[in-house]
């Protein structure tokens, strides 16, 4: 399913967070979306699963106005997986993960389930309840329950934000296999070489305006990073992959 | 469906459920103050015959009883739902604002001497004060509000009503009318009518049909309203049908039986671990655990031999407020 916004513009009270925003998402890849804090990615990702109204500008799924869908087929067509998610109740974990499945109805309830929590590594936690589970485990559970839509498209915001090296590279792998899968997958991420190795595209925002779109190796030249983030960074490739790391805070360059 | 992996299964814990709240049904048409033979009444009834044991039964016993079940579980799964669509588990039907609007509404029929011209001006004085309430609410409900203000709503309306009633009181014409108010504020379901039941059960049953509507979008408003919206649920929608549904169950309810508490707050966190905490399948079961509770209260508050009989609110109050107590500590020793 292929995901578009025209022209976007969104709105906060009275403040513009995007502006003139435009992006295509193709199914089979990972489109990353990168900038500083306030960049507006997560305002751009409520807005394209109709979360959050739209000021001026389309968003589209396959060609059809987001608007337009109604809203079953909404859910079942889009599963997104909020920024630092709760979960209220102490369920246990397997009925969790199986409430992405809300939407189809009561088909394939168990397999589908079955299937998230092996991609998101949680099959050992099945049976605990919520409450008993450390940050990372909660993530990945939520993770298992967005992967268990089997949506054709996958917006996550913030997946490895509370994630150890371990689970950040197994999580990226879990979005890159859905992406593998047939599925639309968009991101937000801070950690850029995660962006870089793991993504497709790159979308960098700041304040609000699209910067850059395209490969990671352009998006991420050393030169755009500094004017977006105001950071200088180390850049390299191992194994045939690029890492960049944030060095210093490009303000300090010259300090002692 | 997914499968029961915790808890009682479902069907079990609910037939379960049905069965007591039957045999509580059955003992309390049989237990009141006057020695009394169920099955000459029955008889009697049957056969159309005028006995006084057959009217007890159909005037006094019945009626108790059927309101002692709608009353509960409308109490009951409105607490459930409640406490689902805020994700708070100390809300209770007393939230929205209609109780106290319906209690405002049958202390005025109180006032205004209503209720000594016909009997019926109480319950029909509390339907019309939880119909202004609901309507109130349905109307914030439509432009918008959230969850939130919603209930900050129903608080203000909570205060507002409770100032009424009591400027109500404080004006009354002679403290014997304020007294036979405060006793009907203490909630009971004795001298209740089949009328009185014809009159509010179709209030209580709608409410309960829309809040039961709404299992699906308890169960997805566990991830958070973002992540329930994703999931292709209505919010506005929801909060429509869970705040409506409890405005006409409890709105019915207290004007019918007045004011009975704890029943809504206690009984949803007595089924929780029983349905392994998932909020769509507490509502039915909340509502059937509510009648057996209230059912149970109201035979207690006979057996106990005070004059003049304990109040049905006042009993629920006294045994619900240190459960709950109780309660509160086992949670907390969970860690939950």
């Amino acid at each position: 399913m292929i995901l578009a916004a025209q022209d976007l513009t969104l709105r906060r009270g009275d403040a513009i967070v995007v502006r003139d925003l435009s992006l295509t998402a193709r199914p089979g890849a990972m489109l990353g979306l990168i900038g500083p804090n306030g960049a507006g990615k997560t305002s751009l990702l409520r807005a394209l699963c109709g979360l959050d109204p739209v000021a001026a500008g389309v968003v589209t799924y396959d060609g059809r106005p987001a608007a337009a869908l109604d809203r079953r087929t909404f859910g079942r067509a889009v599963s997104y997986l909020a920024q630092n998610g709760r979960i209220h109740w102490p369920m246990k974990v397997e009925e969790v993960v199986a409430l992405g499945r809300l939407p189809h109805g009561p088909a394939e309830v168990d397999a589908a389930a079955e299937r998230a929590m092996a991609a998101a590594d949680v099959l050992p936690l099945r049976g605990r309840t919520t409450g008993s589970l450390s940050g990372g485990e909660r993530a990945r559970v939520l993770l298992a329950r967005a992967l268990a839509v089997e949506a054709p498209v996958l917006l996550a915001d913030e997946p490895v934000a509370a994630l150890d090296p371990y689970h950040q590279l197994q999580v990226m792998e879990a979005l890159r296999d859905a992406a593998r899968g047939g599925a639309t997958v968009i991101t937000v991420l801070h950690d850029l070489t995660l962006a870089a190795r793991f993504c497709d595209r790159l979308l960098l925002m700041k304040g609000g305006r699209a910067v850059a779109e395209g490969a990671p190796d352009l998006v991420l030249a050393p030169e755009r990073v500094r004017d977006a983030y105001g950071v200088t960074v180390e850049t390299g490739t191992r194994q045939g992959e690029p890492f960049i790391l944030p060095w210093r805070r490009s303000d300090a360059e010259h300090k002692p | 469906m997914t499968r029961a992996t915790t808890g009682i299964p479902m069907t079990g814990l609910a037939l379960g459920l049905c069965v007591l709240i039957l045999a509580l049904m059955a003992a309390s048409l049989v237990i009141g103050p006057v020695p009394f033979d169920i099955s000459h009444a029955l008889a009697d009834l049957m056969a159309g015959r005028p006995s006084l044991e057959a009217m007890v039964l159909a005037e006094l016993r019945l009626p108790r009883a059927i309101l002692g079940a709608a009353v509960g579980f409308s109490l009951g799964v409105t607490g459930a739902a409640l406490q689902g669509l805020m994700r708070n588990p100390l809300a209770d039907p007393g939230v929205v604002g209609v109780s106290g609007a319906a209690a405002l509404g049958a202390v005025l029929a109180f006032y205004f001497g209503l209720s000594s011209a016909f009997a019926l001006a109480l319950p029909l004085g509390g339907l019309a004060g939880a119909g202004l309430a609901t309507a109130f609410l349905l109307v914030l409900a439509r432009r918008g509000a959230g969850t939130a203000t919603l209930i900050l709503a129903g608080v203000a309306l909570n205060s507002l009503t409770g100032a009424l009633t009591a400027l109500a009181l404080n004006l009354s014409p002679s403290p014997y009318a304020a007294l036979e108010v405060v006793f009907w504020l203490m909630g009971s379901l004795s001298d209740r009518s089949l009328q009185h039941v014809a009159l509010t059960l179709p209030f209580m049953v709608l409410g309960w049909i829309l809040v039961l509507a709404t299992s699906r979008a308890m169960d997805a408003l566990t991830l958070g309203e973002d992540t329930a919206q994703s999931l292709g649920f209505s919010l506005p929608r929801t909060r429509l049908l869970v705040v409506g549904g409890a405005a006409a169950a409890v709105g019915a309810s207290v004007a019918v039986a007045g004011a009975i508490g704890f029943v809504g707050l206690v009984v949803p966190h007595l089924m929780r671990p029983l349905v392994g905490h998932r909020p769509g399948r507490l509502l039915l079961v909340s509502g059937l655990a509510g009648a057996a509770l209230t059912l149970g209260a109201d035979i207690l508050v006979r057996l106990i031999p005070t004059r003049p009989e304990l109040k049905l609110g006042v009993v629920t109050a006294l045994l619900g407020a240190p459960f709950f107590l109780l309660l509160l500590r086992r949670l907390k020793m969970e860690g939950e």
